[in-house]
This record gives structure tokens, C-alpha cells and sequence, in this order.
């Protein structure tokens, strides 16, 4: 494990301050999720949404590397992405509930939830477009020669869509600065990886395309920061992309109201016993880098948070019903 | 300043509009199969290189190098979407679609991604991309790369269709392409490269959304869509010797269509018929004709009538192409129908 030392090239440094703020956004997401979850339920929230409670340390171990000038592309399951690229959570919320004040102001919901100016290149609603959407913005970034990454987060099923070969084929041969992060969950919607894919790791497959591929832990956080680190340090340098598996697991169903019918309560007790939130406040703890008290209050403030964002997304007005027709073109005649 | 003109071909103004925008904004970039075409690779005599499966990017890699005009490989779907992303993030594509039939490979990338972007970013984003592509029948080229189908495209919000039917109108059309912020399809007949026509020099821009009336008349409008403005205008020439005179109006962008030129036309002629290469459900041909039922009725004194491929794949052998394309022989006949 990865403890308060250099990591990756040696570039960067993961010492206290940074762990702590990796606990604090992986809690915002999962605090985030939960109340999505009770919200849907509740019959507040329009539409279909997915949740990426469980795999948190993906999105943050892979964006903590990342600046606003860094671009992602991501999936039906955004919201994590969203908050560890820095998406302002009123904003996200804001868009679950379709209102003006959203991220996307009402026009695209949990499954286009987007924020280019933060690099945010959208949740995507079709399982593996994000694959050339990511691959043409490590273009843009080679361009600028600028030292800028693209990172592309998909899932298991997608590596099976014919984009994903397309994609690392011409990012392959064009050296692109573009990290392909896989989070294989264990489920195309509700079929198995093990039924879903021809091989047993989708890392295998960067073989086929002249890259680096590995997979890692996606439960711990720093075996994913370590590897992302390698993968985007070496974009920077203009060596060209990586791929990186990531092995994870949602705790929520496919989308919300999935009777997930499809795998054991046993299996979803067994990950909940490795809950990647909770293994790294064991780690600080144990570590005495922070007391319980500590972790404890960022957890109070966190949940406060994401209050304060429902509170505001609650009372934003909704659209207005000709809304529907701006925002098509930059200009039409 | 008087402009200066000269003779080049539907492909040579083509290749001098790429230029010319390439030279004025380092953003634009071009991309494609085949478009440098083995130019520039050690050993090669850059001067044979393919520039385009037809030739109409021919040279540019010479200028602008190989960060500006990338081969691809045979990749539709991989790189016209790694264009839906390079514009979102800044740069200004310009994806080179060889055959539109191609589109099918490549629809998610198009229409889910380039075409949705903006509208469910709620407007905080911008595809500046321009898809160019071959489309027509007439060389022989069979069911999987001579169709037209703008009208699947002009179907769809997010995106402009572009249709130049002469040299000058390709010229200035695609540089207002490339300098537009929306995602553009520029939709190039391949019939029409090796014709030749007068373009004016420099830099060249004609605004999209603007009809151009290419015969004056004043019996019977005629809309004709890119080739078709020349089949229209070589009946025009049988039609005036029986005394019949057509106004020829080339609408040049589908999407947006300039609506009101066409029913100024309608209102003076009070007859229309639409001439299409394109197959004829749900098209631009009965889009139009709509338009004019709609909007134009009380001005009408016949019929509005189609001129249009039929509702099948286009054929290979020789007779079948050319029944599939409308000729000016039917375009006369059907004007006569309705002269009355």
C-alpha cells in the first residue's frame, strides 16, 4: 500500500492533506448518492438515475491527479465523476431536479450531467460514446501541447461496444495523452463479466493496441491513485495513452428501482465489509494522520453539504416551458 | 474592390476554401481517410500522394504538415467522434466522411454526440465541427456509396446541412462552414468535382441559410437541390423554347432553409415542383412541398409536384442509375403536367 511517500514517476506526493481531501470527496459522493437514492424513491426525481456508491475510490483516485484544465468523459453512473472534477454539487442537484439553475440547466439530467468549463465532458447515455469523445479531446490536448490529459471512465460493458476498440486503436497510433479508466463493477446492467466478456481482464486488451494495461484494486483508493498517476504522468510526457482496470462494485441496483435480482445478498455483504470509504478512515485513523472526532466532523460537514445543495436545488424555479427551444444552435440564420 | 474571378473546378474550390480557412485560424484541422494519403512519409514522392480518395485534399498536408491534416485510419465511428470531442474541447474539425453512406457506422457519434452536445450541456458547450462527404449516383458506384440522404441529416436538430450545386457556392459555403460554431455536414455531389465554374479569389464566405436563384422566371419555381439545379437547368433551356420560363431557385443549405425566398418564388410563379436525388419519404423534397402547403396555398394554381429518385437503393448497372437519377426529359414532362 501506498502509504505518505512519492508515488507513481515521483511526482506526486500523497501526504496527509491530500488523503483527507480524497476522504472528503469520496464521502461526497456516497453521501451524495444516498440522498439521490432516498429522493428517488421518494418520487422526487424525474427520469432514470444510476448510482456509483461503492466505486468512489475510482473517480477520486483517477481525478486527484487532474486540473480544471484536464478534460473526462464519463457514463449513465456520472455523478461521482462530476464531484471529483469539481462540478459544484447545488448545481448537480440542481439538475437531477430538471431546474434552471442546473448544470446543464434542466436540458440534460442525471445521464448528461456535464461542466466543460470544469473538463467535465458529460455522463453519457450511451454505453461506450464517451470512447472517441474522449479520444478527440487527448487530440485537442496534444494540440495545445500543453501537457493536458484526457481521461475516459467506462465500465465493463462497454469495453465489449466496438468504440472502445476503434478509440485505444487511434489513440494508439497517435500517441494520444488519454487514460482509458475501466470500472468493472462485475455487471453489464444485470449480466455478468464473466459471462459478458471474452477474456478475463478488459487490461488484457491494451496488448492489442500498443499500451500499458493494468488492473488494480478499485477498491483502494491508493492502488488506484498510484496507477492513474503512472498512466497520466506518462501522457503529460507525450508517451502516449494507458489502460487501467479498475475492479469495483456498485452497491445500488443497475439504475434505481432495479429489484437486482441478479446476484446474492451474500456477494453485496462481502463488498460492504470492504467498503473503500471506510478502509481509508481505518487507514487514517490507524495512521493517526486524523481521530475520529476529526473524520467524524468532515463527515458532519459534508452531509451539511449536500443539504445546503438540495435546500438550493429545491427552491430554484423550474424552466420555463419555451426553454425547450434555446440551446440547439449557437446561431440558426 | 472589384472581385477577381476564375475558373476552377467544384474540387479545386473546395481544396482552396480548406486552405484559406486553415491559413486563417491554426484551430482548424482536417481529418479523414486517406486525406494526406501517404504524403509526407519518408520515401514517398509527396507530389503522387492521394490528398482524398478523389483528390480533393490534395497538397494540403504539404502545407500545414501533420498536426493539421491527419490520416486516419479506416475508423468511421472512432474518428469522426474523436472530432465530436477535439471540437467540444477547442479545436475546429473538419472530418472527412468519404461516402455519406457511410453514416451508418458512425450515426451514434453524429447525431447522439455532435448534434445532442450543446442542447443537453444547456448551451454551455459548442461543436464546431464540419462532417464534408460525397454523396450522388452517375458513376456506376451501386448501393453503398452513391446515396444522397441530406434529408436523414436535415431530419436532425443540432445539425446544418450544406448542398452546393457550382464551384463558387462550394467555395463560399464550406468556409462559412468551418468559421460556423454548430456542427455542419457539407454534402459534396461527386458528379459535380470535375466541373468548372467562375470563383472569386481570397478569402470567399456565403452566409448558410440563404437561397440563391440561379435562373430567373416567372411560369413555374423550380427547387432543385444540389446536381439537380443542373438537371433543372438544362430543362429550363427545353421549357423556354415552348415558351415556358422557369424560375430555378437552389435553396444551397437544407437546414436552415431559407423559407422565405422560396415562397417569395412560389408567390410570383404560383407553381412549384422540387427536383431531388434524394429518396423521396420524409425528405427535403416533401419538407418543402409541406412548407408551401402550409404556408404558400392560396398562392398555388397547380399541384405541387416531385421530381425525385424512387424509393429504392441506387442501382449499378448503367440503365438502372440513370433511370434512378431525375432527368431534365422528366422534369420537363412534369412541368408540362402542370402548366395546364
Amino acid at each position: 500500500m501506498v502509504t505518505d511517500q512519492n508515488v507513481g514517476d515521483g511526482t506526486q506526493t500523497l501526504d496527509k492533506s491530500l488523503m483527507l481531501r480524497m476522504f472528503e470527496q469520496m464521502l461526497t459522493i456516497r453521501h451524495f448518492e444516498e440522498r439521490a437514492s432516498r429522493e428517488f424513491a421518494a418520487g422526487k426525481v424525474p427520469g432514470f438515475v444510476h448510482l456509483y456508491a461503492g466505486e468512489e475510490a475510482v473517480a477520486v483516485g483517477v481525478c486527484t491527479h487532474l486540473t480544471d484544465d484536464d478534460f473526462i468523459t464519463s457514463h449513465h453512473r456520472g455523478h461521482g465523476h462530476c464531484i471529483a472534477k469539481g462540478v459544484d454539487v447545488r448545481e448537480m442537484v440542481a439538475e437531477l431536479l430538471g431546474r434552471e439553475a442546473g448544470a446543464c440547466r434542466g436540458k440534460g439530467g442525471s445521464m448528461h450531467i456535464a461542466d466543460v468549463h470544469k473538463g467535465m465532458l458529460g455522463a453519457n447515455g450511451i454505453v461506450g460514446g464517451g470512447f472517441p469523445l474522449a479520444t478527440g479531446a487527448g487530440l485537442t490536448c496534444k494540440y495545445n501541447g500543453r501537457s493536458q490529459v484526457a481521461v475516459c471512465f467506462f465500465g465493463d460493458g462497454a469495453a465489449n461496444q466496438g468504440t472502445f476498440h476503434e478509440s485505444l486503436n487511434l489513440a494508439g497510433i497517435w500517441k494520444l495523452p488519454v487514460v482509458y479508466v475501466a470500472e468493472n463493477n462485475g455487471y453489464a446492467e444485470s449480466t455478468p463479466v464473466t459471462y459478458h466478456m471474452s477474456c478475463r481482464d478488459i487490461a488484457e486488451r491494451a496488448a492489442g493496441y500498443g499500451m500499458p494495461g493494468v488492473t488494480v484494486d478499485g477498491l483502494n483508493v491508493f492502488a488506484v491513485y498510484e496507477a492513474a498517476g503512472e498512466a497520466i504522468a506518462r501522457a503529460r510526457r507525450g508517451e502516449g495513452p494507458s489502460l487501467i482496470e479498475c475492479k469495483t462494485y456498485r452497491y445500488h441496483g443497475h439504475f434505481e428501482g432495479d429489484a437486482i435480482t441478479y446476484r446474492t445478498k451474500e456477494e453485496l455483504a462481502s463488498y460492504l465489509e470492504r467498503d473503500p470509504i471506510q478502509a481509508l478512515r481505518q487507514f487514517l485513523q490507524d495512521q493517526e494522520m486524523a481521530s475520529a472526532e476529526q473524520l467524524n466532523a468532515v463527515d458532519q460537514q459534508v452531509q451539511e453539504r449536500i443539504n445546503e445543495a438540495w435546500q438550493f436545488a429545491e427552491a430554484a424555479p423550474l424552466p420555463e416551458p419555451e426553454e425547450a427551444l434555446t440551446d440547439v444552435y449557437v446561431s440558426y440564420r | 474592390m472589384a472581385v477577381a474571378l476564375r475558373q476552377l473546378t467544384y474540387a479545386q474550390a473546395i481544396n482552396e476554401a480548406m486552405k484559406i480557412e486553415m491559413r486563417r485560424d491554426p484551430r482548424v484541422i482536417l481529418m479523414g481517410e486517406d486525406v494526406a494519403g501517404g504524403a509526407t512519409v519518408a520515401g514517398f514522392d509527396n507530389e503522387d500522394a492521394w490528398g482524398g480518395v478523389l483528390g480533393v485534399t490534395k497538397g494540403l498536408v504539404q502545407e500545414f504538415g501533420r498536426n493539421r491534416v491527419l490520416d486516419t485510419p479506416i475508423t468511421e465511428a472512432g474518428f469522426i467522434g474523436a472530432a465530436v470531442g477535439a471540437a467540444a474541447t477547442g479545436l475546429r474539425p473538419i472530418a472527412e466522411l468519404m461516402f455519406v453512406d457511410f453514416f451508418g457506422v458512425c450515426w451514434d457519434q453524429i447525431f447522439d454526440q455532435g448534434a445532442k452536445l450543446r442542447y443537453m450541456f444547456g448551451g454551455k458547450a459548442r461543436c464546431p465541427l464540419v462532417i464534408r462527404t460525397m454523396i450522388g449516383a452517375g458513376m456506376g458506384a451501386a448501393g453503398q456509396h452513391s446515396g444522397c440522404h441530406y434529408s436523414v441529416f436535415t431530419h436532425m436538430p443540432g445539425i446544418k446541412t450544406v448542398v452546393p450545386s457550382t464551384p463558387a457556392d462550394a467555395k463560399g459555403l464550406l468556409a462559412s462552414a468551418i468559421r460556423d460554431d454548430d456542427l455542419v455536414v457539407v454534402f459534396e455531389n461527386k458528379m459535380l468535382y470535375a466541373m468548372s465554374g467562375e470563383v472569386p479569389e481570397g478569402e470567399y464566405v456565403i452566409p448558410l441559410g440563404k437561397a440563391d436563384i440561379k435562373r430567373e422566371g416567372t411560369d413555374v419555381t423550380i427547387v432543385a437541390i444540389s446536381r439537380m439545379v443542373h438537371q433543372a437547368l438544362a430543362a429550363a433551356d427545353t421549357l423556354q423554347a415552348d415558351g415556358i420560363s422557369a424560375e430555378i431557385l437552389d435553396p444551397r443549405t437544407l437546414s436552415p432553409l431559407d423559407e422565405e425566398s422560396i415562397l417569395n418564388s412560389v408567390a410570383k410563379t404560383h407553381r412549384l415542383v422540387i427536383v431531388d436525388e434524394d429518396n423521396p419519404r420524409c425528405s427535403a423534397a416533401t419538407d418543402i412541398a409541406a412548407l408551401i402547403a402550409d404556408k404558400g396555398f392560396s398562392e398555388l394554381d397547380a399541384p405541387i409536384k416531385m421530381v425525385t429518385a424512387p424509393h429504392t437503393p441506387v442501382p449499378f448497372s448503367p440503365p438502372l442509375e440513370q433511370f434512378y437519377v431525375p432527368s431534365p426529359e422528366r422534369i420537363v414532362a412534369t412541368v408540362q403536367e402542370i402548366m395546364g
